[in-house]
């Protein structure tokens, strides 16, 4: 299978050192305080539905506020973008009524940060810049059933999600990323949908992107939403043979810690992490100061247990340039040899032998 | 299994829910009983199953809607979905269905060559990307393989096709050579089990990396009907199997013998039979058999751990809900209920009991979402339970004509479309008789309104995830109150809090109440207070004034963070009455030093409480000695340190050296100017102090204080003085240990050393009584217990510098110079401005009645620039040194001048 060039330049650059994902995209939008007119612009004054909340469309709608936010991650030290395509896939845009934008978004935003990207990487020629087209876990999940009366039944089937993933990595590719980003992944099933698609669209294209997957832990009980372990999620996305697993979203860094060690034991991928800005606060607000952060994240560079790091809620440039500081001083992680052994998972992990 | 060591590396999958392995599981399935099924999954997995085989080939069933059924169901089973399944099925396509249901790592059980290389291709490609590992029969387009010689050429071929062609990592691949029936009668099966036993060592040898595995009932189907003789053939086959490689298997985890404990004869027999010893084995394991049928010594099925069911009834609902055990939940519900005056209380009572157990649980985290969901419905199956004896109940009392015990309409608010914990909410109410009317995700403040209008809701929930639902739900109260509702507003979801619906929310809505739900098991207590109406009154009452509490803590948290201007505060500074002051003079100016302290005058000086604390036992001395968790440990280190401390103070182990000195003193603003004599014409130095910036609640009149604002001002004329000291009795503790103490005695080395703080501290409370009485003398006469100056009730403050009164540690350069303490007193700074040796004491004397401990707490910019300006550093010096109690990142502020 082909591959672009950028494959062995983000090879390269994670030889070299730890790399740098951007932060949170909604964090910045908010800033912006677009209303429902500001979400909508010219082209969807007259949708029938309201539309504020979907960040998304904004590709579409206010492109320069999505691009300026992308610019400013990358002065401050990003070497991987996020697509602003977390929830553009066409079960979650159901929502909105915007099903058939699916994959116009993902062209849209792929291209935002690609240009973006490109307009930095000529400028630091010696720190390219890789756009990750970023696909999320929609708001549906498929080993959990929504009818607690009703536990087999489930309201989106893995084809429906694969479908609507492939649509979303067809966009993103067509879009011009670079990599492919599975994130956010609380239900796994879920995220082997999403494998299967992007698989299933490398072999459409011919064209292999490198695969980044990044699962979140709900809370202190060490489980994703839908009750796996760290390292049972693992063993259920390994076969991707991702060039990175890890963790995002839920935890701030300190909490995060203990399952990032975890992986980074037992995987024999690159570890990525980007935690939120500590907790929502009584106020639903994220407020680890960028110093605290990068402070709480700085250990796990020094115990060389991640490769790439960054923010996820409320997480600012501000935030990531003080964990690229924080970071720039260590090596990265070096993948560990894992005996071949049939590692198999249930919601927790299965060693034979 | 005790078949060796061997043993220990074998899989062992559970047959139980396999239909064509169990008749029983076969018969639950077609009657759709799928509880009953589950409990199957559920018992291999207590047995000891480490996976599970999953098959549903019965001609009759839609095999794969039963898959996924099944497997759907079981992932809402943490107790069962905690092992990885193995999805068995001859058709592809019920194999495929199956990898669409789990999210572990599976293992299919199985694909083959008998279609050809390139339907085997294009399956394995899809096990990969499913993500599974996968069991290979040694089948081909010729059948399948008996001989070893077929089994081993077979395994090879495919090995050579997963691993070149697909990429399949070889230790994902499992070989089934095939486990025949033997004793069959017919001799050509006679050889059956050294085949597959043969078999499995060349695989082994051959691709190292890969399992084996095999269907070990087949091996018995002659003796159906007499389980013992079935077991110990199991038993003697994967004895002999597992050695030669073979690590996994199909087996019955309740139905294998122990090898040793299968009787002489019977293994004797099955073993001629497995390894085909001898030509007449089948006939004689088949006249022995009948003997072994119902025999006691075979294995018998490992009992589930019931001694739970022992507990009086309130612990035994509790357990069911806690581990989501429906098996008992009718028969003990039915005993809560005798137990109860009516039906609806053990509702209120012994289960919502359970279920607050099951919400700690949750709340600290041990336990997960799939299980409190499966709790939820162990509850519902109480309720239903209880639902005719609620209906009877309702009848008799005549309150049948009245319809569910309220309406709940709920929705997850507009932006919003996280819901499953607004679903359990919905559940565990409607499982308590309460009608709900869920409006779904993303719902407007305006439907909300309007089907709770139109439905006459007697309560509304509100619930989100995301940060930009608490607005949302801000929103929405306001609305309620804009639209004249008044019924209780339940709030609910991650990100919303008690603090948020006090200070947010609930004021929004003053008509009525809003409501924080903690989690969904809280969702029921709250409800049924605020629909009973003997208890609504004094809930909402109660909620009320909690939450005017949390606004006004909220506020004063709020407050404790804002700062007051440096000018504002010097206006509002210490005001002390110097017209009616006559400063005391001190009997000498300058500097003295006290060289050789004797230390028996500090020992009775000693305060012994933080002593204890550095050992961390907490307690005041000597009530602590009488503590009845620590007391008697208190009591042993206060024993062993007053022994220490004789030997030290006998010894001489270590020397007491200080020094302590006066000078005329006047504040100049927040300064305090010293003078080289009582002409105070000369300025000798000058101590800077920070003042307090807090912003406080303007009807509390209390001042801004800083040091300086207790010496006179320049301006009143006063002849005012200021003193300062350092103490140490840390000279020559290092080679005091050395001395005495052995290298490896950590216990004594750390009893010294914390003597070494008591009586430094000692010493600055004896210089400082001395200082009170005589040296500078303004309290000649005072008479203080040593447990009245611990509790500082003498005229006059020691404050140190880096302490709450003075954070500036730099501030110890100072009194270094002017009492040259390094040559005075031997205790030297570091270029941090601590001080060595560590058992030392500084700081500076004030005199005056009402001089006081404070802390200044976090200082301003304006401060800060303000305090550099005066001791000539830059405003990063400043920051750096004053880092501790800045009000303000200091990074920030600098971008935001930037």
């Amino acid at each position: 299978m082909q591959r672009r060039p950028s494959f062995a330049a983000l090879e390269a650059a994670a030889a070299k050192r730890i790399l740098i994902i951007d932060g949170a995209m909604g964090t910045m939008i908010q800033r912006y305080k677009l209303d429902e007119d500001g979400y909508r612009g010219v082209r969807f004054k007259d949708w029938t539905r309201d539309i504020k909340g979907n960040n998304d469309v904004l590709v579409l709608t206010q492109p320069q506020i999505i691009g300026k936010i992308h610019e400013e991650y990358l002065e401050a030290g990003a070497d991987i973008l996020e697509t602003n395509t977390f929830n553009a896939q066409r079960i979650s845009l159901a929502d909105y009524g915007m099903e058939e934008l699916a994959y116009e978004i993902n062209v849209a935003a792929t291209k935002i940060a690609r240009a973006a990207a490109d307009k930095w990487t000529k400028k630091t020629p010696d720190k390219p810049r890789f756009v990750a087209g970023a696909v999320g876990p929609t708001n549906r999940t498929a080993s959990i059933s929504p009818d607690v009366n009703n536990p087999g039944y489930r309201n989106v089937s893995f084809d429906e999600l694969r479908d609507a993933y492939k649509e979303q990595v067809r966009g993103l590719i067509d879009g011009g990323a670079d990599i492919i980003l599975i994130e956010t992944i609380f239900d796994t099933l879920n995220a082997k949908a999403a494998g299967v698609a992007t698989l299933e669209v490398f072999e459409e294209k011919d064209l292999e992107l490198p695969i980044m997957i990044s699962g979140t832990i709900t809370d202190r009980s060490g489980r994703t939403l839908s009750g796996q372990t760290a390292e049972a999620f693992w063993y259920s996305m390994r076969h991707l043979r991702p060039f990175s697993i890890g963790l995002n979203c839920a935890l701030g860094a300190n909490l995060m810690r203990p399952y990032l060690g975890e992986l980074s034991a037992i995987a024999d991928a690159r570890i990525s992490a980007y935690p939120n800005a500590g907790l929502p606060n009584a106020m639903g607000e994220y407020d680890e100061t960028p110093h605290d952060m990068a402070c709480d994240m700085e250990p796990w560079a020094k115990d060389g247990i991640v490769n790439i790091v960054g923010g996820c809620c409320g997480s600012t440039p501000d935030h990531i340039q003080h964990i690229a500081e924080h970071v720039k001083a260590y090596k990265p992680r070096a993948l560990p040899h894992i005996d071949p052994k049939m590692r198999l998972s249930g919601l927790e992990p299965f060693i034979h032998g | 299994m005790t078949t060796g060591n061997a043993a220990q590396a074998f899989i062992n999958v559970g047959e139980r829910t396999n239909v064509t392995g169990s008749a029983k599981f076969r018969k639950l399935i077609e009657a759709n009983d799928y509880p009953a099924a589950l409990a199957v999954a559920r018992q291999q997995v207590e047995s000891g199953a480490q996976i599970i085989d999953i098959n549903m080939d019965e001609g009759l069933l839609d095999s794969e809607k039963a898959m996924e059924t099944f497997l759907n169901l079981i992932a809402s089973e943490p107790d069962i979905a905690r092992v990885p399944v193995m999805i068995d099925s001859s058709k592809w396509t019920v194999i495929e269905t199956g990898l669409k249901c789990v999210q572990g790592k599976a293992i299919v059980n199985s694909i083959s060559l008998k279609e050809g290389e390139d339907v085997f291709l294009d399956h394995a490609k899809k096990v990969l990307r499913y993500g599974a590992a996968v069991v290979v029969m040694a089948f081909d387009e010729q059948g399948q393989a008996d001989t070893a010689d077929r089994k081993v050429e077979i395994c090879e071929r495919a090995y050579k096709l997963l691993t070149e062609k697909v990429g399949f990592p070889p230790e994902d691949i499992v070989f089934d050579p095939n486990i025949f029936a033997v004793a069959t009668g017919i001799e050509e099966h006679n050889n059956y089990g050294r085949d597959f036993i043969e078999a499995t060592r060349r695989i082994k040898e051959k691709m190292p990396l890969v399992h084996i595995s095999g269907g070990v009932s087949n091996l018995s189907f002659a003796f159906r009907g007499n389980e013992p003789v079935r077991a110990a053939m199991h038993s003697v086959f994967l004895y002999h199997a597992i050695r030669a490689g073979m690590d996994m298997g199909i087996v019955n985890a309740g139905q294998l013998s122990p090898y040793d404990d299968i009787p002489a004869e019977l293994r004797d027999l099955c073993e001629d039979v497995v390894l085909n010893r001898r030509a007449d084995a089948t006939d004689r394991l088949l006249e022995a058999a009948p003997r072994f049928k119902g025999d006691g010594t075979t294995g018998k099925p490992k009992e589930k751990d019931l001694s739970w069911r022992e507990a009086p009834v309130q612990e035994r609902l509790t357990h069911a809900l806690v581990h989501g055990i429906t098996d008992f939940i009718e028969e003990d519900t039915e005993e809560a209920r005798q137990q109860a005056d009516k039906p609806l209380h053990v509702i209120e009572g012994p289960l919502m009991a359970g279920m607050n157990v099951v919400g700690d649980l949750f709340g600290a985290g041990k336990m997960f979402l799939p299980q409190v969901v499966k709790s939820a419905r162990v509850m519902k199956q109480a309720v239903a339970y209880l639902q005719p004896f609620l209906e009877e109940e309702k009848r008799k009392s005549g309150l049948d004509q009245k319809p569910a015990a309220g309406k709940v309409v709920m929705a997850t608010v507009k932006g919003d479309v996280h819901d499953i914990g607004k679903n359990i909410v919905g559940v565990v109410l409607q499982c308590n008789n309460y009608e709900v009317i869920d409006l779904g995700v993303m719902v407007s403040s305006a439907k909300i309104l309007e089907t709770a209008k139109k439905e006459k809701a007697d309560i509304i929930g509100l619930s989100g995830l995301i940060t930009p639902s608490l607005d949302e739900m801000c929103f929405v109260a306001a609305e309620m109150e804009r639209e004249g509702f008044d019924c209780p507003l339940l709030i609910g979801g991650a990100t919303t809090s008690r603090v948020h619906t006090a200070v947010k929310i609930s004021p929004n809505y003053e008509k009525g109440q809003a409501i924080y739900v903690l989690d969904a098991s809280r969702a029921v207590g709250v409800v049924s207070k605020l629909l009973s109406e003997t208890d609504r009154g004094g809930y909402v009452k109660e909620i009320r004034e909690e939450y005017v509490k949390v606004r006004e803590n909220h506020v004063r948290n709020e407050a404790a963070k804002r700062r007051i201007s440096l000018a504002t505060a010097r206006s509002n500074k210490f005001a002390i009455d110097w017209a009616s002051y006559t400063p005391p003079k001190p009997s000498f100016l300058g500097a003295k030093a006290f060289n050789d302290y004797p230390l028996a005058e500090l020992v009775p000086y000693i305060d012994w409480t933080p002593f204890f604390q550095t050992w961390e036992l907490t307690g005041r001395y000597p009530m602590i000695l009488k503590d009845n968790k620590v007391g008697a440990e208190a009591q042993k280190l206060f024993n062993d340190a007053q022994d220490m401390l004789k030997r030290m103070v006998a010894e001489k182990w270590v020397r007491a050296a200080g020094v302590v000195g006066f000078w005329p003193a006047n504040s100049v603003g927040d300064d305090i100017t010293l003078f080289t004599d009582d002409t105070r014409k000369h300025e000798l130095a000058t101590l800077y102090t920070l003042r307090q910036q807090i912003a406080r609640d303007p009807s509390r009149d209390r001042a801004h204080t800083a040091l300086a604002d207790f010496i006179a001002p320049k301006e009143t004329g006063l002849a005012d003085y200021v003193g300062g000291f350092a103490v140490t009795t840390g000279l020559g503790e290092e080679e005091a240990i050395a001395r005495h103490i052995k290298v490896t005695d950590d216990y004594s080395r750390i009893l010294v050393k914390a003597l070494c703080d008591r009586l430094a501290e000692a010493f600055a409370e004896r210089m400082h009584a001395r200082v009170r009485r005589e040296l500078w003398g303004y309290a000649a006469g005072e008479t203080l217990s040593n447990d009245e100056l611990i509790l500082e009730k003498y005229r006059g403050i020691r404050p140190a510098p880096g302490y709450p009164a003075q954070p500036d540690h730099t501030e110890k350069a100072t009194l270094w110079r002017l009492m040259d303490v390094q040559n005075a007193a031997g205790i030297e700074l570091t270029e941090s401005y601590a001080m060595w040796p560590g058992a030392a004491v500084s700081g500076f004397y004030f005199a005056h009645p009402e001089s006081h401990y404070f802390g200044v707490g976090k200082v301003e910019r304006d401060q800060v620039e303000d305090y550099a300006g005066r001791k000539g550093w830059t405003i990063a010096e400043t920051e750096r040194w004053l880092a501790p109690v800045l009000n303000y990142d200091p990074r920030t502020v600098r971008e935001e001048a930037a």
